[in-house]
């Protein structure tokens, strides 16, 4: 085990993509991922990593260009952030229907306009039905734990599908977090060379990306999802193999201090730390609340999520995007579909906050907590709140 | 497994990503239902010169022994560029059934 170091979490999540022996990147810079792939560029520069750099001119180029190295059987990484994630956004469905396994993290930025560079999730939410898998983190250790898992998820023979790596813009991706890293030795032993069973080969012609026709495009989605719903059970397996080798544990879904519950405060991505502190104080005073944290976002863990909070009164959910003119935020959405059939389920209160990169202290989630079980005893119905909205 | 007609094909028949594992199957694929005009050739005029074969978007248009052209009508679309593209105004496009 390497020795714990202080490094800025884009640094961690392309010195996982280092230690990946990932063979071609594929970039362009936004903000606020440009770190990542400018690291990756320096490592590739001094000699650090043996790959092919790709600095295209557009992300939807981006995305076209990880197609065409995985479909060579070449392992590919890439990153990106709001915008960019919407210029390749056409590309990110043809990445997961022809099962090509590019793994790429996110720093999570908010969708022009007005234009803001800063932190949300309304850049994942808008791509949420693209077709990969997508894994949220927290802190630098997750990013750069998880990164490293992603790769041998996506590679996964029983998997093979794109696979996305979140990290809060700012919040997180320019934080300097202690961390402990892995040692090549240990990466290379957990992770194996990537084959894919369809690499491109003039001695053995295939046709990936095919014209799919009325006749079988619904078998072709059918197969897709099937195959994506399955995947779960290969990320369990690979996060406890993890957690045997490196002694750090993950699961699709996190519960905390959830023994006993009555409200459970429902969150995601880096937020999801400044709660737990929230929690820590409430049930100092006295208050039965526990924290529900989402880590596996696609394939959505229904069972996990219903296990997690079943016996809970209230669940308060936060969403860092907004479905305009929707049903408010869209995971408290899907949470609550999620749910809707089960005879044991909670209330549910749905808040939205943290936008563009607006903070939310321990304070606020204090708040919400009160002000959810407030509306919860008003039996506030379909209503949702937007939180830290100057009226 | 027994070749089964795509449209029996189910959703378990189908390799990972959809890959097409053989090739040169796109041949199979008739392009010829789209079409709703046909080129017709009048080689009282038809100099030869292959211009149809050559500009054929399907490569549908073929030689004959005799040295005329002609369109395959499995693949032939109708689009008109043949007719279009001929110098000596052989090809004519006339409706289908016509």
């Amino acid at each position: 085990m390497a020795k714990r170091v202080g490094m800025e979490v884009s640094f961690a999540v392309a010195e996982a993509a280092k230690l990946a022996r990932s063979e071609v990147i594929a970039a362009y810079p936004i903000t606020p991922q440009t770190h990542i792939v400018e690291r990756l560029a320096e490592l590739v520069a001094d000699g650090e990593l043996d790959a092919e750099y790709i600095p295209v001119e557009s992300e939807h180029s981006v995305m076209s260009a990880c197609l065409g190295s995985s479909a060579v059987g070449a392992r590919t990484f890439t990153a990106t952030a709001g915008q960019g994630l919407e210029l390749m956004h056409e590309v990110l469905f043809v990445a997961s229907s022809s099962r090509l396994p590019v793994v790429m993290a996110v720093a999570n930025r908010a969708i022009s306009g007005p234009l803001n560079v800063w932190g949300d999730h309304s850049d994942v939410m808008a791509t949420r039905d693209c077709g990969w898998i997508q894994i949220f983190t927290e802190n630098g250790q997750e990013a750069f734990d998880l990164t490293l898992c992603a790769f041998r998820i996506a590679e996964d023979h029983r998997v093979l599908f794109p696979t996305m790596v979140h990290l809060d813009g700012f919040h997180l991706s320019h934080m300097v977090e202690p961390l402990y890293p892995l040692e090549q030795a240990e990466v290379d032993a957990f992770l194996p060379p990537y084959h894919y069973p369809f690499a491109l080969d003039p001695d053995k012609p295939v046709t990936l990306g095919a014209y799919g026709p009325p006749f079988i495009y619904t078998e072709a989605k059918k197969a897709q999802e099937v195959a994506l719903r399955s995947t779960k059970e290969v990320i369990l397996e690979v996060w406890r193999e993890f957690g045997r080798r490196f002694g750090r544990h993950y699961s699709p879904v996190e519960t905390y201090a959830t023994e006993g519950a009555d409200t459970l405060l429902f969150t995601m991505g880096s937020f999801s730390e400044t709660a737990n502190v929230a929690i820590d104080r409430l049930r100092q005073q006295g208050e039965k609340v526990g924290q529900v944290r989402l880590r596996l976002w696609r394939p959505f863990p229904f069972e996990e999520l219903y296990q997690a909070v079943r016996k809970a009164r209230l669940l308060i959910v936060l969403d860092r995007s907004l479905s305009v003119g929707g049903p408010g935020g869209p995971v408290c959405s899907e949470v609550k579909s999620a749910l809707y059939h089960q005879k044991e389920r909670p209330q549910i209160v749905s808040f939205v906050g943290g936008l563009g990169g607006r903070d939310i202290s321990v304070a606020d989630f204090e708040n919400m907590v009160r002000k959810g079980q407030k509306l919860a005893a008003q039996d506030a119905g379909e209503y949702y709140e937007m939180i830290g909205v100057r009226e | 497994m027994p070749k089964k007609a795509p449209e029996e094909l189910t959703w378990r028949d189908l390799e990972i990503g959809c890959a097409v594992l053989e090739p040169g199957s796109a041949s199979e694929y008739k392009t010829g239902d789209w079409r709703s005009r046909q080129p017709v050739w009048d080689y009282t005029k038809c100099i030869k010169c292959g211009l149809c074969y050559t500009y054929c978007p399907d490569a549908s248009v073929h030689q004959r022994d005799d040295g005329y052209f002609e369109a395959n009508l499995y693949y032939c679309k109708g689009c008109s560029v043949c007719s279009q593209e001929c110098p000596t105004s052989a090809i004519r496009m006339i409706e289908e059934g016509e």
